[in-house]
């Protein structure tokens, strides 16, 4: 797509974006204090630069890459994705990024690598949450290898045509459109590839509430509440959640023979 | 000595108590609650209805401990005012976030352990706020009417369990509120077992 905000690829949605202001003002970024109000006010400590990213395991060149490097060996493409929380809300962001498959392709996967691992930055002077243990830090995340180099999978390094803000996971983060948001990993510094499936840290919290996959899905529940409908920021009325998020069409084949309500 | 008649009590707590409401209605109009405004009520009425509850429940460990009578005059109206905000976050629940959609509520109802609980709790507190005149407790008798109302116990421990069981992660905040009514019934439980030893050894006639 085009960077002036006009949906012209074939995987954008033509849906009304959110506002800018609800996107950096409404966010789940643990780090940064458990109020979707606290990320925006706290994530300023984060230090976007400098800024490396680890890229390594079963791959035949592994590097540490500076993020302007990073940004530098792509263009960033322009990309209007429907994201859809677990918690049954969801918004409709432009992101600016980089396809996650080109970069694994640059780095040459070898014949043994099946997933890819994501970690985020720990640091509890520039990120205050992780001086509780909320959660276990640093927060990972994970996807099969096939997930991770579909066209539709973005490493995002901006949104609305702008840099990244702290609080939406600056400077990279992962975007993964037709799953639950908690798998959007942020702040990420490490990218490694692995043969067996890593842990992700919502399932290591609550394994009977998030599953390794995460896709969107209309038809299995979490355990508290349904994942049926949402309600897009914004919005009054709650519309029906679709299956994988809108892009069946794109990914089901990706899930073939498996069984979504064991694999949720 | 009598204490005093402090008429301005009553007014000024039924001002107070409403003005967390009055706060959301004039923050949700300017439009200061975010990006997710039925989130901010939905949250606010549930916490507002736990606070006037453990409040109402607090008036008699007041009287037991500090021998203060006045809060006792203000046990109905923050009992009432529980009940209102319960009402409200039931509303905001039922008509707002989920539309009406009777059959989705039915369902979250009758399956989740959470919304089972917490409606419940607003179940249990209907019979409450209908008998809370002075005619209800001379109608039932004072004994009948007071072991009525010790469903409140229940009531409160249910949404104490309600908001535990909602919460994603942290358990900081529903834990406050779960020691804190932990206090206030051990302290009553403390007072009847010392009634019934008083009852016992107090001399029995021939």
């Amino acid at each position: 797509a085009s960077a002036a905000g006009n949906p012209a690829g074939p995987y954008d949605t033509t849906e009304e974006q959110t506002p800018y202001e609800d996107v950096t003002s409404y966010n789940n970024f643990y780090e940064f204090g458990l109020d979707k109000s606290d990320p925006a006010r706290n994530a300023h400590t984060l230090q976007t630069r400098p800024w490396s990213v680890v890229v390594d395991g079963e791959v035949h060149k592994p590097q540490t890459v500076d993020i302007d490097q990073l940004k530098a060996w792509f263009t960033p493409e322009q990309r209007i994705y429907r994201m859809r929380c677990v918690e049954a809300w969801s918004m409709v962001i432009p992101w600016l990024g980089i396809p996650l498959g080109e970069v694994l392709k640059r780095v040459e996967p070898t014949s043994r690598a099946k997933y890819v691992a994501f970690t985020t930055l720990v640091n509890p002077e520039q990120m205050p949450g992780q001086k509780r243990q909320v959660l276990d830090w640093p927060y990972v995340e994970g996807l099969r290898l096939d997930e991770a180099l579909h066209p539709l999978t973005l490493l995002a390094t901006g949104l609305y045509g702008r840099e990244l803000p702290p609080q939406n996971g600056a400077p990279l983060r992962l975007v993964v459109p037709w799953k639950y948001g908690f798998k959007g990993i942020k702040s990420i510094v490490r990218i490694t590839l692995t043969e067996r499936q890593p842990p992700t840290t919502w399932n290591l919290a609550a394994a009977n509430e998030y599953g390794f996959y995460a896709n969107v899905n209309p038809a299995v529940d979490h355990p508290r509440w349904s994942q049926a409908t949402e309600r897009r920021i914004g919005e009054f009325r709650r519309r029906p959640t679709l299956p994988f998020n809108g892009y069946a069409e794109q990914v089901a084949s990706l899930y073939a023979g498996l069984d979504l309500r064991e694999n949720y | 000595m009598a204490s005093p008649p402090l008429p301005w009590l009553k007014p000024a707590v039924l001002v107070g108590g409403l003005s967390p409401l009055a706060l959301l209605l004039v923050q949700g109009l300017q439009g200061e609650l975010g990006a997710n405004v039925i989130e901010v009520v939905l949250n606010q009425t549930g916490l507002l209805t736990l606070v006037f509850l453990l409040a109402s429940l607090a008036c008699t460990p007041l009287k037991l401990l500090f021998a203060w009578t006045w809060p006792m005059r203000l046990r109905k109206l923050l009992g009432l005012m529980a009940f209102a905000y319960a009402v409200l976050h039931f509303l905001t629940y039922a008509v707002v976030d989920q539309g009406l959609a009777l059959g989705r509520i039915f369902q979250d109802v009758t399956e989740r352990g959470f919304i089972a609980v917490g409606f419940l709790a607003l179940m249990l507190l209907v019979p409450l706020a209908v008998t809370s005149t002075n005619a209800s407790v001379r109608r039932l008798g004072f004994p009948a009417w007071q072991r009525l109302h010790r469903l409140v116990y229940v009531a409160a421990v249910l949404g104490v369990v309600h908001f535990v069981w909602r919460v994603k992660k942290d358990l900081t905040e529903p834990l406050i509120f779960g020691a804190i009514l932990a206090l206030l019934l051990g302290i009553r439980a403390v007072e009847a077992v010392r009634k019934r030893r008083r009852v016992r050894s107090s001399p029995r006639p021939a």
